[in-house]
């Protein structure tokens, strides 16, 4: 009952402490310093008519870096405990039912449709919203698709891996290009930045997030194959 | 959208979010309280969307109700397999 009443004046008091900011809240009529730094000067400094990317591949690439670390850590610790159990052991002989009819077909029409989508979202990064991880993620969901059609499929991890990983290295390794043929590391101005809003525009960033889009693609994929090749024993 | 509309349809979805919310925190089956929980989070990407943040969307269509949904499903269905025997 106490418990109950410390947890209600609680909320009652994150709730006030809201309105409390709600009353003083104005909407800023003009972008921070930052922010009018980055909308003013992508266009012609970095060639991108998506500011995001922009941010998040070169002003911010470092960052990138990091989280696509952070991602490949988690990948590779689902896969570490995972390892642990009976991989592919007797238990996964037992008979799995018929996945139906309606899976099976959808997902042959599906499964393309969904990786042209996930490739185009993170080649087109540069462009439209979205990018590497948002691409990576649905490539991710159609191999998802793929293994909630035929659960017994198998996928080479060796593949997975190598994708992974050479991906990964590239992208690094574009990144110090950058510290010797452009103004430092990660910087996108190794290629020629183009036209603006072009295919081939942004120097290295449609290049730099097809190897986001690809390295997260495989982890997310790595993780779904660990789960579901274990998940029985 | 109209001037008038957009906060009405905002303040609908934000609302259903919390319900939805609330249904996962509540509810006794585990996987009805996993639905919602991607419920949760396709309405914040609709919201996002909503905010004018595409990118943000996007991930958090792909990444929160897309995958962490099935991720769940497929650790339930792992540990339940270790109940069994």
């Amino acid at each position: 009952m106490i418990k109950r009443v410390i947890v209600l004046l609680f909320l009652l008091g994150l709730g006030l402490l809201f309105i409390a900011f709600m009353q003083g809240y104005t909407p800023d009529s003009e972008l921070n310093l930052t922010g009018r730094y980055y909308a003013e000067h992508t266009a012609q400094d970095i060639g991108a008519t998506n500011i995001v990317t922009a941010i998040i591949v070169t002003y911010r690439g470092l960052d990138t870096i990091g989280e696509v670390t952070v991602l490949f850590l988690t990948a590779a610790i689902v896969g570490m405990l995972l390892s642990r159990g009976n991989r592919k052991g007797k238990s996964l002989q037992r008979e799995l039912p018929q996945s139906g009819e309606l899976l099976t077909t959808g997902s042959y029409l599906l499964v393309p449709l969904i990786l042209l989508l996930g490739a185009y979202v993170f080649i087109n990064g540069h462009l439209t919203p979205g990018g590497g991880f948002q691409g990576g993620a649905i490539v991710a969901s159609a191999i998802l698709l793929m293994l909630l059609t035929d659960p017994l499929r198998h996928f080479s991890h060796q593949l997975i891996a190598i994708v992974e990983s050479i991906s990964g290295l590239l992208f690094v390794i574009i990144g110090v290009l950058g510290l010797f043929y452009a103004g430092g590391f990660l910087d996108n101005r190794i290629l020629p930045t183009g036209e603006l809003g072009s295919l081939f525009s942004a120097g290295a960033i449609p290049v730099i997030y097809s190897l986001i889009g690809l390295k997260v693609g495989a982890e997310f994929s790595s993780m779904l194959v660990n789960l579901s090749e274990t998940e029985d024993s | 959208m109209n001037e008038m509309l957009m906060p009405a349809v905002t303040l609908l979805f934000a609302v259903a979010m919390i319900g939805a919310a609330f249904v996962a925190i509540q509810v006794k089956q585990i996987s009805i309280a996993m639905l919602a929980a991607g419920l949760v989070s396709l309405l914040a990407s609709v919201l996002f969307l909503f905010f004018a943040a595409p990118d943000v969307a996007m991930t958090e269509a792909a990444i929160g109700s897309g995958l962490t949904t099935f991720l769940f499903f497929f650790v339930l269905g792992r540990v339940r397999g270790g109940q069994r025997d």
